[in-house]
């Protein structure tokens, strides 16, 4: 199954992917995470006392706040806040430092498609470089489907706007522990399988849908890796 | 309503820790909250059920899910009763009044004429808003707006466009001249819970409720309204969209929320529900099944495959359901 693509990957192939931790001073924890030309910077200031109005206090809170390359932000941005606010409230110990609050501040540096995956990597990373509690990494995939039905992953903004539809995809990070395997499975199916966040554009059938969540799977498993890696290598001795 | 439960060491050892729960700490609040389920028995037996409810609200609905029903007497998978009624705004052009138990969505859509954008002349325009007002929950405050308002409304925009329901050229009346603007405003007066589902409701009722007014070209070119009254005068006057009266939907969505906790799926949350058991997942499904949006904004709970396609079916059944209502609010209004 050869496609071809504009900038000569096959269908399932990720662009280059990069990521450094620590490279703001003042922040307790901040990550630049890139896939291709699509660069995004993550800062994480906390946990600071208190937390917001609305807020349960018996947990911690976490705020995102989106900054985009320019012009101030709309309801796209709010949306992307949310989505992102969630997704980290999910992996997240909210019960370790209860009343605080925890802010991920995102800065889009340079959107070339598959922008929501590419900042939740990089908050991902960033919550690592500052050493909140976690339950295990995130990580974040954009599946996008042509009028053909063939599966692209990454997709880059020329092709996210000649789609048919695209699929942001979270997933935990492949778990590796000393728990033996089969006792985190939940009725069966292992925690790699589950979806923390879904969001789609564009009208798909459901067949489609499940194929979208099975290529972004297996991406996702290259993904982990290279988080894993990339943290590793650059965790203090 | 108060649970039978024996006095077991279990409940005694919980009241003293009870006792000193007082004292505000959470650890405290968690060790309980363990120890009372590991232990078997809770202060379900003693205390009202007003109390527990708001002391323990998630083993307050674990206890409901574990009888497979819900605090308001529903089964798991069922939704609230839904009801719609079409013309609720009577200086709107389409409007709709929408409940989904105790949610209620007001839509209105206003008509303007405006001239179309270059790259695209002969289309008209949706601009699509979600309004929440201090009177429809306690945690919006007036003067700042609600956070979940913007992101239901950029939801709402990219179900309605993306969906393709409503052609846009559809609202076009003099190519590369005049088009419709259609403002689509959505209030939410009640908020208890699922918000998106009952305001795309009440979108989808407010459009297929629609009446195009007729409009004329005057001398100068410029597009104005035929009045009904003055039809005889001004008959000279050819109108531009006679028989364009009413918008064609090709295709109707609907939506249905769920709340996935631990294995249970709770079809149509209320606004309790929903803040206790924070994994949301939301589908959109149009007329011909065809999957428009699956949200999933985080949440603890993972969605498995099987899970997927159980929100999927349940969505399907819904959509019917929500059809059949549509369908009665559109006859009854043709009748009168």
């Amino acid at each position: 199954m050869e496609i071809d693509r504009a900038d000569g990957r096959t269908a399932n192939q990720l662009r280059p992917l990069a990521c450094s931790r620590g490279i703001l001073n003042r922040a307790h924890g901040s990550a630049s995470w890139s896939q291709g030309e699509t660069r995004v910077l993550a800062a994480v200031y906390g946990p600071k006392a208190g937390t917001k109005k609305n807020e349960n206090p018996e947990k911690a809170c976490i705020e995102v706040i989106w900054k985009p390359k320019t012009g101030q932000i709309g309801k796209l941005e709010k949306e992307f806040e949310t989505i992102l606010k969630r997704t980290l409230q999910s992996i997240c110990l909210l019960h370790v430092h209860p009343n605080t609050t925890t802010s991920i501040i995102i800065q889009v540096v340079n959107d070339d498609g598959a922008l929501l995956s590419c900042a939740t990597n990089a908050a991902c990373a960033a919550l690592v470089d500052a050493g909140i509690p976690l339950k295990h990494l995130a990580v974040a995939i954009c599946c996008s489907l042509e009028k053909s039905g063939n599966v692209l992953l990454d997709p880059n903004k020329l092709e996210e706007q000649t789609m048919k539809a695209f699929v942001d995809l979270v997933f935990p990070n492949s778990i590796q522990s000393v728990i033996p395997k089969g006792s985190s499975e939940v009725g069966g199916e292992s925690i790699e399988d589950g979806i923390i966040t879904s969001v789609t554009h564009g009208v798909i059938s459901v067949e489609d849908y499940l194929l979208c969540i099975e290529r972004g799977q297996a991406a996702s498993e290259k993904l982990s890796d290279f988080l894993r890696r990339s943290l590793q290598s650059q965790a203090p001795n | 309503m108060c649970w039978a439960l024996g006095f077991s060491l279990g409940y005694l050892l919980c009241f003293d820790i009870c006792q000193r729960r007082i004292c505000g700490s959470v650890h405290q609040r968690v060790r309980l909250v363990s120890m009372a389920s590991a232990s078997g028995s809770d202060f379900s037996s003693e205390m009202e059920v007003d109390a527990f409810r708001r002391l323990f609200p998630l083993h307050f609905h674990e206890r409901h899910l574990l009888e497979s029903i819900r605090p308001d007497g529903r089964p798991l998978r069922k939704a609230r009763d839904t009801t719609v009624a079409l013309g609720a705004v009577t200086s709107a052009n389409g409007s709709a009044l929408a409940k989904i138990g105790c949610t209620t969505m007001l839509a209105a859509i206003k008509l303007e004429v405006m001239t179309p954008a270059v790259e695209s002349p002969d289309e008209g325009c949706i601009a699509i808003d979600f309004h929440m007002p201090p009177i429809c929950s306690p945690i919006v405050r007036p003067g700042r707006p609600a956070e979940v308002a913007p992101v239901v409304a950029k939801q709402l925009s990219d179900t309605i466009l993306s969906s393709g329901m409503v052609g846009l050229k559809e609202l076009s009346l003099v190519s590369g001249k005049a088009a419709w603007m259609a403002y689509l405003d959505i209030y939410c007066l009640d908020a208890d819970g699922s918000l998106f589902d009952a305001a795309l409701l009440s979108a989808v009722a407010a459009l297929s409720h629609l009446q195009i007014p007729i409009v004329s070209l005057n001398e100068e070119g410029r597009v104005v309204l035929c009045s009904e009254d003055s039809e005889g005068e001004k008959f000279a006057k050819v109108p531009v969209n006679k028989e364009k009266r009413k918008l064609t939907l090709n295709t109707i969505p609907f939506s249905l929320t769920c709340v996935l906790h631990k294995n249970y799926i709770l079809a149509d949350p209320t606004a309790e529900e929903e803040s206790i058991m924070d994994t949301l997942l939301t589908v959109v499904l149009d007329s011909s099944s065809q999957l428009v949006s699956l949200y999933k904004p985080g949440g603890p709970a993972l969605a498995h495959t099987s899970v997927i396609q159980d929100c999927v079916a349940l969505t399907r059944q819904r959509r019917k359901e929500v059809q059949k209502v549509l369908d009665e609010a559109i006859s009854d209004m043709e009748v009168d």
